[in-house]
């Protein structure tokens, strides 16, 4: 039995007053996901803000129901074993505001483990022992509302595993921490898994250092779509017979209007992504071979520009997104680019 | 403590009970914490009883009727509870994300309403009392109880069919979104006067007193000023005995239908994506 099961899932919103006739009716959140992921497994979905991910996560959970297609977890269908399923799952989001303000951090835990079933005594010990874990326990008779945002957020993700579920959903559980408290959180996530050999971890997350790091598998998610599904090292060895390069130079100008002109067209370029980084720009290139470098630097030239630095590295998951999608992950599905 | 054995969990009434109480614990201990209320909560419906009393005065009303306000201040108290912290209650739970974790748990929603009322319940019957305790001792109030446990439970029933009211109103307040707010603030007022929180609701009439029925406070209200002054009869609506019927009707039906429009609400929830929105 599988711990999750999509068969052609899909999720369309169906949107509320339109302004003008030809505003969109619904919008396509997802659509034909197939999944399969068996208990044991810590499963990554990678995409980027508004592809689909929180939505999956959602059906999963039982909090949306998908508009076709099915869904199982540990078994039990989603539209029809609700209550059955919330027994077995917890789920914890990225930059969540639950809680209380009034009660303290081990209160606020005390109070969702109840909601668990979790006796009163066990869910204390529980609480002190995860706070423990992730270096709250000098913060279990804070109140909430005076935490700090990482803070609140290591309790949040610690709620997450006081019931003792199967099957643990994270969306984006590292979002807005610091690096020291993403770096805990991460930690943890891998003992736990360790530890249960026999639970399960979906995980959602746009950072792909995280994904590489957690995920025993991976699939890719756009638009709605699921666009590759492999492990990391799989994914990234699609990349393995290309070259991929960094390269640093001055500023290009102007994007020419003519796509003949442009630096996707040069002989050999499989992709291009563009960064603004201090004064230069940086150029993430995808190339058949490294031949076809020549080509790009004489087209630097052409367009005024030169090369300030350049560097040849193996594939990372970002080069595997870039080259399924056309564009970076931190860009979201309308392609424009996340704040940071 | 990451390898150890699976853990015990309740399940059935055991689960409802520990979630009725869990959702229970932020009202009281929280009420105890954010000790505004006591200025707030008591003072002001003081200054309101402190009108009615004066004005009763001055026109030589029965002495009853100083009793009749200072019962009525101290259940506005129940009143504003039900609607600011029942009825708009998951709105603001929904908006902080708590209604998403409180569907997600296996606990029933329905216990987290009604520990929501429980908890409300028990830090405003403190608020009442003291709101009593004081318009008595400032008021010189005389009580004469003719049948205490009539009373004991007619409060009860009352209370019963009133946050049944709430939970109800708080599925529909869900579903009216922001516009809660207002629809709180649009219940507020004109409920004083339809349920004669400062009078005997028999002076607005059979046909207005009998609607302003639907509200529980108005005939709860009104049995338990018959029994707690025994003076002229003919000041009550209806007996205290029918009074107490019709008000275990209500909870009855209240409860049942908010127990319904809870269900319906998950379901349409689930379905239209409303459990994981956030309107502003």
């Amino acid at each position: 039995m599988s711990a999750i099961l999509t068969e052609n899932v899909g999720r369309v919103y169906k949107l509320r007053g339109p302004k003008r006739k030809d505003d969109p009716k619904e919008v396509v959140a997802l659509q034909g996901v197939n999944l399969e992921v068996p208990a044991g497994e810590l499963f990554g979905l990678l995409g980027p803000n508004g592809a689909g991910k929180t939505t999956l996560i959602k059906i999963l959970t039982t909090l949306l129901l998908p508009t076709s297609g099915r869904a199982q977890v540990q078994g039990l269908d989603v539209a029809t074993h609700a209550q059955e399923i919330r027994r077995r799952i917890s789920m914890v989001s990225g930059g969540e505001t639950s809680g209380y303000g009034l009660l303290t951090v081990e209160e606020n835990l005390w109070m969702f483990a109840r909601f668990y079933g979790l006796d009163s005594k066990v869910a204390r010990q529980r609480i002190a022992e995860l706070l423990d874990v992730v270096g709250l326990q000098d913060r279990s008779r804070t109140k909430i509302s005076d935490l700090s945002t990482g803070l609140r957020q290591k309790m949040n993700f610690i709620r997450g595993f006081i019931s003792d579920p199967d099957v643990v959903f994270l969306d984006e559980p590292t979002l807005g921490l610091d690096v020291a408290a993403a770096r805990q959180v991460r930690d943890f996530v891998l003992r736990w898994m360790k530890a249960h050999p026999d639970r399960t971890l979906l995980l959602t997350t746009h950072y792909m250092a995280e994904a590489d790091e957690l995920c025993n598998r991976l699939a890719i998610i756009d638009k709605g779509k699921l666009l590759a599904l492999d492990t990391p090292t799989n994914l990234k060895r699609r990349l393995r017979r290309d070259t991929v390069y960094t390269l640093r130079v001055a500023p290009l100008g102007q994007r020419p209007v003519d796509s003949s002109t442009m630096l996707e067209a040069v002989p050999g370029v499989r992709q291009v992504t563009i960064t603004d980084v201090e004064g230069a720009q940086e150029l993430n290139l995808i190339l058949e071979a490294d031949d076809a470098l020549s080509g790009v630097l004489q087209h630097l030239n052409q367009r005024g520009s030169s090369l300030l630095a350049l560097e040849k590295r193996d594939p990372t998951l970002e080069d595997v997104f870039i080259n399924l999608v056309g564009r970076r992950l931190d860009e979201d599905t309308a392609g424009t680019k996340e704040d940071k | 403590m990451l390898n150890q054995p699976r853990i015990q969990k309740a399940t059935g009434l055991r689960l409802f009970w520990a979630t009725m109480w869990a959702r229970a614990y932020p009202r009281i201990v929280g009420a105890l914490r954010e000790r505004s209320w006591m200025f707030f909560e008591t003072f002001l419906p003081v200054l309101a009883v402190a009108g009615y009393v004066f004005l009763y005065r001055a026109i030589q009303a029965p002495a009853e009727y100083t009793g009749f306000a200072v019962l009525g201040g101290a259940m506005t108290a129940f009143w504003l509870n039900v609607l600011w912290s029942m009825a708009s209650q998951l709105y603001w739970d929904k908006d902080q994300g708590n209604l998403e974790l409180y569907v997600l748990s296996p606990g029933p929603l329905m216990a987290v309403l009604l520990g929501m009322a429980v908890g409300g319940l028990v830090m405003t019957a403190t608020r009442a009392s003291v709101i009593i305790v004081l318009c008595s001792w400032l008021f010189h109030v005389q009580y004469q109880i003719a049948d205490p446990l009539l009373l004991a439970v007619i409060f009860v029933v009352t209370m019963a069919a009133l946050y049944g009211m709430g939970m109800l109103f708080a599925s529909v307040f869900l579903v009216a979104g922001r516009e809660a707010w207002h629809l709180s603030n649009l219940l507020q007022e004109p409920i004083y006067l339809a349920s004669g929180f400062y009078f005997p609701v028999k002076a607005l009439g059979m046909w207005a007193a009998t609607f302003a029925s639907v509200i529980p406070l108005t005939l709860g209200l009104d049995a338990m000023r018959q029994l707690m002054f025994s003076g002229d009869p003919t000041l009550g609506f209806l007996s205290p005995r029918v009074e107490l019927a019709v008000l275990a009707v209500l909870a009855v039906i209240f409860i049942s239908v908010a127990y319904a429009a809870l269900t319906k609400l998950e379901q349409v929830g689930r379905r239209q994506g409303r459990l994981i929105e956030r309107r502003r």
